[in-house]
């Protein structure tokens, strides 16, 4: 009971968060506890290991990415602030945000920072551009054994060919934007997250 | 004169605090422990129930008016869920991004990525393994740290229930508890030293049975039993899904079973000889559980002997949460015999009977359950199972499981019990890159094709 106690969530903290990432009070009550649920641990953060624990994590190919995209460079652990971080990325672009101030900060679940997070899978080593070699290392994470070398290259060598407009062999942030633009990214990269 | 009629006070008021103790004694160690024995039903059971809900209802009403004057909604616990196949949206995610949908595209990945999304937010899995969320309180800390705090009223309420269930439950349940096991291994050992005639096996079932009746009543257990025909028979093996250790004494409760299990040292050791004196049950030494023959020719043995008592197995392996049922060991479906399965579910309202085997030993939890209100549960007997002609030991396992999951309510589950402490194998992970790598390979070959013709023709 004791420790429970101190991991309880205090209104400033859910303001706090409310304001950085839009979600509701009880949206983030809820979200917290699934954080404590698969903290098991109990210390306040998460391990790569308390992500790998969920099964259907665990087996998708590109689990490992994910989990990673919550981790700041170089961490091991992530607090619930960073957790909501990433997760605010998913939330559903509302009605009534599209027509908010243009002048104030971007919002985290904007269409520009969903396909930044997509980029980021790619990106490896983020340096803001895809190279052949990490494309080649994702597609590796995503078929596995079955294709072969010579094959995967060939299907490498032709996104990014049909990807590249500037001739540097590599996919920039912008080439990335053009070649999804038609991709309804709002509804395909956002998640429900009930009330 | 004063000085008298003060002492006369004190004196009346010890001789009646002293009177309600003593009654109070004799009811916890002389009437109730034979009400129990006797197995009669004073019917205030039904009555306990109805006033828990009634106070359950006030409590959460009470709730729900002080969050809306905060301006808030209270958070329940839901879920929902919607499958479409991996095929159907990697195409129509392709499809959108204008290119063909049997090529690979940059968009692939968005498939993977909100997935994976959705089960960082919820999954089927780790949930089953912790106790169910409730959409009410019952006013239990255990289930709920936050809603203690709402209004002076509530912690009152939540006091008194606190004081009865610690300060009178508990003690009565305890003193049960102690008694009925004390009285079941003497009366067992007595009854094993008779000759193996009718008589013994007649006496042996009684004992038992009286040994489940004072365990059922000192956990407060309310159990109803729907469809009574089809109760097991001697010739069989009964499975039935797994939430705690006290699925056996409620399923015993009914009609006398054979258990199967690993020898313990300790109390629980005590007591599985004790069971073994008197009435055949299947207990193994540390090193022969291991040897699966060893264990599947007992089984058959022991089945074959029409005058045997049937075999209990839980083939989950482990406790679930009770809200689905997981994978089904193939181990005993493929003895050939006939599996009659069991449904036991029950109501989290009055006290969660989930066993947290790695939060929590089994003292602490029996402690917890019987300082809850009560465990309420309904078992459903399912009409007798036998293996179909062509049907292999693991789809009878799942056609099994799909029939107690339809009955009791629960999520039928693909996944394995197993999976709460160890990793999830890496099969399945590649099973997943295979399905992918069918949507990527099929064109590649065609567009070298198309590649060395273009390359002919110039």
């Amino acid at each position: 009971m004791g420790s429970r106690a101190s991991t309880l969530l205090r209104e400033e903290e859910i303001e706090e968060i409310k304001k950085e990432t839009g979600f509701s009070h009880s949206q983030i009550t809820r979200l917290y506890s699934r954080f404590t649920s698969l903290d098991k641990g109990e210390n306040g953060t998460l391990s790569r290991e308390d992500f790998q624990r969920i099964p259907e994590l665990a087996i998708n190919p590109l689990g490992d990415r994910i989990i990673n995209a919550f981790f700041p460079e170089g961490e091991d652990q992530v607090n619930f602030r960073g957790f909501m971080r990433t997760l605010a990325h998913f939330r559903p672009i509302e009605d009534n945000e599209k027509n908010k101030n243009p002048t104030a900060s971007e919002p985290l679940n904007s269409r520009s920072n969903k396909l930044l997070f997509a980029f980021r899978l790619y990106d490896l080593d983020r340096d803001d551009k895809i190279s052949r070699d990490e494309l080649l290392q994702v597609l590796r994470m995503m078929v596995g054994v079955n294709i072969s070398d010579e094959q995967l290259g060939s299907i490498a060598d032709r996104t990014i060919q049909e990807a590249d407009t500037n001739g540097d062999s590599c996919i920039s942030f912008q080439e990335f934007i053009k070649v999804l633009e038609k991709v309804d990214v709002e509804q395909k990269m956002s998640i429900r997250f009930l009330h | 004169m004063d000085s008298l009629a003060l002492r006369l006070n004190e004196d009346k008021s010890c001789l009646c605090l002293g009177v309600s103790i003593t009654a109070w004694l004799t009811f916890l160690f002389g009437f109730a422990p034979l009400l129990a024995v006797l197995g009669v039903s004073v019917g205030i059971s039904s009555f306990y129930t109805r006033t828990l809900l009634h106070v359950f209802e006030w409590a959460n009403l009470h709730m729900d008016l002080r969050a809306k004057e905060k301006n808030r909604q209270l958070f329940r616990h839901d879920t929902n869920g919607k499958l479409l196949s991996l095929k159907q949206e990697i195409q129509e995610l392709r499809g959108c991004a204008g290119c063909l949908t049997s090529e690979f595209n940059l968009t692939d990945v968005l498939f993977f990525c909100r997935k994976a999304m959705e089960n960082v937010v919820d999954d089927d899995v780790t949930k089953r393994f912790s106790p169910q969320k409730l959409d009410s309180w019952n006013l239990l800390t255990r289930n709920n740290h936050n809603f203690c705090h709402i209004s002076l009223r509530l912690k009152v309420v939540w006091v008194l229930g606190l004081l009865l269930r610690y300060g009178v439950l508990l003690p009565l349940r305890v003193t049960l508890a102690i008694t009925g096991i004390c009285l079941f291994l003497v009366l067992s050992t007595l009854v094993g030293v008779l000759p193996n005639t009718r008589l013994r096996s007649c006496l042996s079932d009684k004992v038992h049975l009286m040994g489940c009746h004072i365990c059922v009543r000192s956990l407060s257990a309310i159990i109803t039993y729907h469809n009574r025909q089809n109760k097991p028979q001697n010739d069989g093996i009964c499975v039935a899904n797994h939430t705690t250790p006290i699925d056996g004494i409620i399923l015993a409760n009914d009609r006398c079973y054979s258990l199967v299990g690993q020898l313990h040292g300790g109390l629980l050791g005590m007591i599985q000889r004790a069971m073994v004196t008197s009435s055949p049950h299947i207990w193994f030494e540390r090193a022969e559980v291991k040897d699966r023959h060893l264990v599947a020719k007992r089984l058959i043995d022991h089945v074959a002997d029409k005058t045997k008592h049937p075999v209990l197995i839980f083939p989950e392996g482990t406790c679930i949460n009770n809200t689905s049922v997981m994978m089904f060991r193939k181990s005993s479906f493929e003895l050939g015999c006939t599996i009659y399965p069991v449904a036991i579910k029950y109501d989290p309202r009055f006290g969660d009977a989930f066993w947290n085997s790695s939060k929590f030993g089994l003292v602490r939890y029996l402690l917890r359950t019987m300082s809850s209100w009560a465990i309420v549960c309904s078992v459903w007997y399912l009409p007798p199972m036998n293996r179909k002609e062509g049907e292999d030991a693991v789809q009878f396992a799942n056609r099994v499981k799909s029939v107690i999951a339809a009955k009791g309510g629960f999520v039928d589950l693909k996944w394995d019990g197993g999976l709460k402490r160890a990793r999830v194998k890496e099969a399945f992970k590649e099973e997943q890159q295979e399905l992918y790598s069918r949507l990527v390979v099929g064109v590649s070959q065609g567009a070298d094709n198309a590649a060395s013709d273009s390359a002919k023709e110039s």
